[in-house]
Order: C-alpha cells, then sequence, then structure tokens
C-alpha cells in the first residue's frame, strides 16, 4: 500500500480524465493524496454559450471547479502552485522544479502521478512532466518515489510499450464522472453525452476512462 | 460580455487614449490546434504591456476591427465580437466563435491586469 501519493499536473481538469479513479480508489483506501496544480488554467478557451466567463474572470472559476472536483473525489489536501497558463515551458525551470521539490520533501510521497515527459502533447504538460523527474533525480535513490507516468501521445504504446500499471476504475465511475463534471467550463459539451451514452464507455477511444494506464518513468 | 455596440464601444475606447495603458492582447487557436500538422497553429500573447495611444477606432459590421494609433507605430485586431467594462473599469473584448470559445482578446486597464 502506497504511504502517501502526490499527483502533479498543471491545469484543473487535467486529472478528471486519466486519473480520477485512481485517486478516488487511492482515497477510498484511507492513503494521503495531495494534488498540486500548477495554474489555474488562466488560458482556457471556452467562455460558454451562453457566455459564464471572461478572459478575466475565468481563473476564479476555475479554481472553484478544481475545489469541487477535489471534494468530488475526496482529496484534503490541494496545492495551487501559482504558475500562470501557457508559460511553465517558458519560466526558469529552476523555479518549477524547487517548487515540486519542497512538496516532495514535506510530503515524503511513495508515489508521484504526473505527465509522461515527452508524451504530453500540450507545452505545460510537458515541461511539468520534466520538472517532477528532475525534482525526483536529486533525491537519494533509496528515498525515491515511484513515478505513474501519463502519456497522453496517440503513439504511447508504440514508443513505450505496454502500459505498467493498469487499474480498473469502473466501480468508481460515478466518483469519476462528478470529477469530471466538476469541471463545467471544460467539459459541459461532453458530460450529458457521457451520461446518455452518445459517447459510449465501452468504445476503443474512451476505454481509457475506464481503465487508467500508467507507465512508471525509469529514473536514470 | 456582450454584443459589440459599435457606438458604445468608440465611447469607451477614447477614454483610454493619450494615456499610458496596461494592455492584455492574444489570439489562440487553442494549445492541442498544434496537433493538426497539416495546419500551422498561430497565436500570440502580451500581458500587461505598455502602451499609449493618441487615436482609436473600431470598425466592421461584425465580426469588428480596432486599430489603435500609438505614439510611434499601431496596433489592431480583427474578429472581435464581444464586450465589456468590468468592475474594475477595464474595457473587455474578446472574439468568440459559435460554441463561446475565445480566439481573440484585446483588453484596456488603467492599473495592471493580475
Amino acid at each position: 500500500m502506497e504511504k502517501q501519493v502526490l499527483v502533479i499536473f498543471p491545469h484543473p481538469d487535467d486529472e478528471a480524465f486519466g486519473t480520477a479513479g485512481v485517486m478516488t480508489k487511492f482515497v477510498q483506501d484511507g492513503v494521503p493524496v495531495t494534488y498540486a496544480c500548477a495554474t489555474l488554467g488562466e488560458m482556457g478557451r471556452n467562455m460558454g454559450n451562453p457566455f459564464f466567463a471572461t478572459r478575466e474572470t475565468l481563473p476564479e472559476v476555475r479554481k472553484e471547479e478544481l475545489l469541487n472536483a477535489c471534494k468530488a473525489m475526496g482529496v484534503k489536501d490541494l496545492r495551487m502552485l501559482g504558475f500562470r497558463d501557457k508559460t511553465l515551458e517558458f519560466e526558469d525551470p529552476e523555479l518549477l522544479v524547487s517548487s515540486i521539490g519542497r512538496l516532495i520533501d514535506e510530503l515524503q510521497p511513495s508515489l508521484i502521478i504526473t505527465f509522461y515527459p515527452g508524451h504530453g502533447i500540450h507545452p505545460d504538460h510537458d515541461a511539468c512532466g520534466h520538472a517532477v523527474v528532475e525534482a525526483v533525480k536529486r533525491i537519494p535513490h533509496e528515498k525515491r518515489p515511484t513515478i505513474y507516468g501519463l502519456p497522453i501521445t496517440p503513439e504511447r504504446e508504440e514508443v513505450l510499450g505496454k502500459p505498467d500499471r493498469v487499474f480498473d476504475v469502473t466501480d468508481v465511475m460515478e466518483t469519476k464522472i462528478k470529477t469530471i463534471e466538476a469541471h463545467r467550463s471544460q467539459t459541459e459539451a461532453m458530460v450529458p453525452r457521457l451520461k446518455d451514452g452518445t459517447l459510449d464507455l465501452n468504445s476503443e477511444m474512451l476505454k481509457f476512462i475506464k481503465q487508467e494506464s500508467f507507465w512508471i518513468y525509469p529514473i536514470t | 460580455m456582450k454584443a459589440i455596440q459599435i457606438e458604445h464601444v468608440q465611447e469607451l475606447l477614447e477614454k483610454f487614449e493619450n494615456q499610458q495603458i496596461y494592455l492584455h492582447l492574444e489570439t489562440t487557436s487553442g494549445a492541442y490546434a498544434a496537433q493538426n500538422k497539416e495546419k500551422l497553429s498561430v497565436g500570440a500573447y502580451i500581458r500587461n504591456g505598455s502602451v499609449r495611444f493618441t487615436n482609436v477606432k473600431i470598425a466592421g459590421a461584425g465580426p469588428y476591427r480596432i486599430g489603435f494609433k500609438l505614439d510611434e507605430g499601431w496596433m489592431y485586431a480583427e474578429g472581435l465580437t464581444d464586450y465589456q467594462l468590468d468592475n474594475k473599469g477595464r474595457l473587455l473584448m474578446a472574439g468568440h466563435d459559435d460554441s463561446g470559445r475565445l480566439a481573440i482578446a484585446v483588453q484596456l486597464s488603467h492599473t495592471p491586469f493580475e
């Protein structure tokens, strides 16, 4: 059993599709779960029709959604790291690495979940994954947590092989959909389709929603 | 935000003339647009740029264009559909597509954006 899990993603809602089920399961098993979210997704594009946000009010909207998502999963420890959306790759890398390093020092996680570096598609995802790896490399070998990398590139299996860990999360699907739903500004078009079956959870494309898969990042 | 009313926006824009103001300007086709290799994904972003303009004009029949004549140059934007003077006195203007996705934003403020 894990001692402490630390989930690190750059945007509110990054946890929803790929890891909300596993996070929920850890919480249910009594494992402390901390979710560190680097930005507030300030650059989201969906303002709604009718509008529910402007460029200036969106961060508050997404912060509220993030809090609701954590509530849905039962995650009690949320850390907002205060970086700005779409700037992570341009930021002094040391700022992000040291910010993550301080969290690791404090929490001593046995497991970290983040995007698999190089397979994040969004530049912030890759910058986040790289920073986690760099922070973990600075820890003495025997104290290093395992890193579950989440790759989202279509060619992930061709490049990385089969996942090292696959979690069936059908038993917590209700919570997972609530988490997805909490990020309304990002997912409002999708949730009704998940519920009425127009988006088929059994399809190959959506298999990842029922089965959360991770690749252990090899730290050298 | 609500649909641009050209006379009202012109009036609001002119209140920012001839003074140093803070500018937010962005265009975007979304962070995932770069995945489509057949199309060049472009975007630009400046937050809290400091500019001063002597003349400003909003033009078009919607979506609208706005041009600013700067002390030493020009700035313009197109594709604007909606506007709002927010409770901090900032003039927010944006171009949204039919599903409410922001594609361009032009925002003026007397104080820095957070």
